[in-house]
């Protein structure tokens, strides 16, 4: 089943086409990360699913709900972690969260979410004292707290350090362990490759590729580079095969990764010739992404 | 049932953030205790001979009662709601299933409280150290405060949707607010003839000091309630309140 049906999407602010028709589903218990470079329509789309904004054309259900008006049930069942949102400095975090915790009829007890966000040291102590990292596990354990079926999380690791981003990833796993659904959104590459089922890439308001990380703009399917060094006794032109230098090492690019190998690697022992550095290497990710969204 | 005890919950917390935060208990609760004593002190011995010689206190204390509710109720909220809507405060509230209207009723019970407060203490202060006569009237002061903080909270609301950004919030809100308190005679009487007591009369906050006054009036018999005022009060109640309800914004108005 759906949590999340997006059909013929549009939103503008004024002259500007904000999204421009997209469609969508997220299904329950899967992460779903939308990716896209500043204004592709991201935060937008993410906006209106979590009932902030209105749109112009198009339909959407969240949880069977239609955000615009879905109410305090439809609040019930989703947290939500915005970018870069304010926070009552003065009181603690667990001041906050018990505040946020009245909020909900079924909400989880405080100190077990203090707990699952690893802030238990920080419980008591005023939030502007918190660092940055801190206060975005308070934002995810704010988000926590009512037990949400559905998550959104918006930049959730923008400005952490790689530990405290690799925790928080575990962290998300966990989250979908226990079956919740999330929407994620993130400028950062490996951050959709760990955690995300499949994402969408958005630019310029139109989703320009949707599918599994692995698989999206036939990364799977598509050619790949062979890179490698050579002694100055075998030259260029007798390699079995097409390459040239890049960066004072040989790179073959085939779209037939298995037999290119076996073609080199016999022609290499036959010669008596090592092939160092030897490294397959597929278009990352990123180098998919840079495409789609035309950079 | 369940609406009560969210209100009460958010009123704790909104207590909690008003005493923690130095600017709101500064400035909306110390300066009207403030601007008691000081000017109180000045006038120990000034009798006002266009009130029939009653004693400055006696129509100066009622007036810082005034000041009191207008500064827990419209200056605390249009400012302390500002700070809130341009950091984002406000749009995280509006993502959990806590009511718009009970945040604002948390808001609202919040300010009620610190106006008795400061009611209780600027009346004990000036009956224990002003010589300060309050004839009993409880049940009319009552009703003056009540219509009075339902003016002045929908002001502090309303006022929210005219500020662009916080950091204008305290010049805007004071600039406005400080004129009309001098012009509407809260520190010294102003003649209700002359062309400032006229201008004045358009605004609440004359009418709110004289509806105060009426209630301490050591001349007066009767109730001590101020119809009149009263009305013009619940009217600028109802338009702030009507403002307020339509334009009030949850999200920052510049980006």
């Amino acid at each position: 089943m759906a949590a999340i049906v997006v059909s013929g999407l549009r939103k503008s602010y004024g002259a500007l086409e904000a999204v421009r028709g997209i469609d969508f589903e997220v299904a329950e218990g899967e992460v779903f990360a939308l990716l896209g470079p500043n204004g592709a329509g991201k935060t937008t789309t993410v906006e209106i699913l979590e009932g902030y904004r209105g749109r112009d054309a198009g339909t959407v259900s969240v949880l069977g709900f239609d955000p615009a008006h879905g109410g305090v049930q439809f609040r019930e069942r989703v947290g939500i972690v915005l970018q870069e949102c304010g926070i009552e400095e003065l009181l603690t975090p667990r001041e906050a969260l018990d505040r946020q915790a009245g909020y909900y009829s079924k909400a989880r007890p405080v100190d077990e979410v203090i707990d699952l966000v690893g802030l238990a040291d920080k419980a008591t102590a005023r939030i502007r004292t918190l660092s940055g990292g801190q206060r975005r596990r308070l934002d995810l354990a704010l988000a926590l707290v009512g037990d949400p079926d559905l998550i959104f999380l918006d930049e959730p690791t923008t400005g952490f350090d790689p530990q405290a981003r690799r925790n928080a990833w575990e962290f998300v796993k966990r989250l979908c362990g226990l079956g919740k659904t999330i929407l994620l959104t993130t400028h950062y590459m490996e951050e959709a490759q760990f955690l995300a089922h499949r994402v969408a890439v958005m630019a310029e308001g139109r989703l320009v590729a949707l599918g599994q990380p692995d698989a999206l703009g036939g990364r799977d399917s598509g050619g790949a580079q062979i890179r490698f060094a050579m002694s100055d006794s075998a030259a260029l032109s007798d390699l079995p095969m097409a390459a040239r230098l890049d960066g004072g090492r040989v790179l073959v690019e085939t779209a037939d990764v298995t037999r290119a190998l076996h073609v080199l690697t016999g022609w290499a022992l036959e010669r008596g010739i090592d092939l160092n550095g030897l490294t397959v290497t597929r278009r990352s990710l990123e180098d998919v992404y840079l495409d789609l969204v035309g950079r | 049932m369940r609406a009560l005890a969210l209100i009460a919950h958010q009123i704790r917390y909104e207590q909690k953030l008003y005493w923690r935060s130095p600017s709101s208990a500064m400035f909306t609760f110390l300066f009207p205790i403030l601007l008691l004593v000081i000017f109180a002190s000045m006038n120990v011995a000034t009798r006002l001979a266009a009130l029939g010689g009653i004693n400055y206190n006696q129509y100066y204390i009622p007036g810082i009662v005034a000041f009191g509710v207008i500064s827990a109720c419209y200056s605390n909220l249009a400012i302390g709601l500002c700070f809130r809507r341009d950091a984002g405060v406000l749009k995280r509230v509006r993502g959990t299933p806590l009511p718009p209207w009970i945040f604002m009723a948390g808001n609202i019970g919040s300010s009620l409280l610190v106006s008795a407060l400061l009611t209780v203490l600027t009346t004990a202060v000036g009956v224990m150290f002003y010589g300060v006569r309050f004839p009993g009237r409880y049940g009319a002061l009552l009703v003056t405060l009540g219509v009075g903080a339902f003016c002045f909270c929908g002001l502090g609301i309303a006022i929210t949707a005219l500020i662009p950004v916080a950091t204008a919030a305290p010049a805007i809100v004071n600039g406005l607010l400080f004129p009309i308190l001098f012009i509407s005679g809260t520190f010294f009487p102003v003649d209700p003839g002359s062309w400032l007591g006229s201008i004045a009369s358009f605004f609440p906050i004359r009418h709110f000091q004289q509806a105060v006054f009426a209630v301490f009036d050591p001349r007066a018999s009767g109730t001590g309630l101020e119809p009149r005022a009263l009305l013009v009060m619940l009217a600028w109640g109802a338009a702030a309140a009507a403002l307020a309800i339509r334009d009030f914004r949850w999200e920052p108005i510049r980006k």
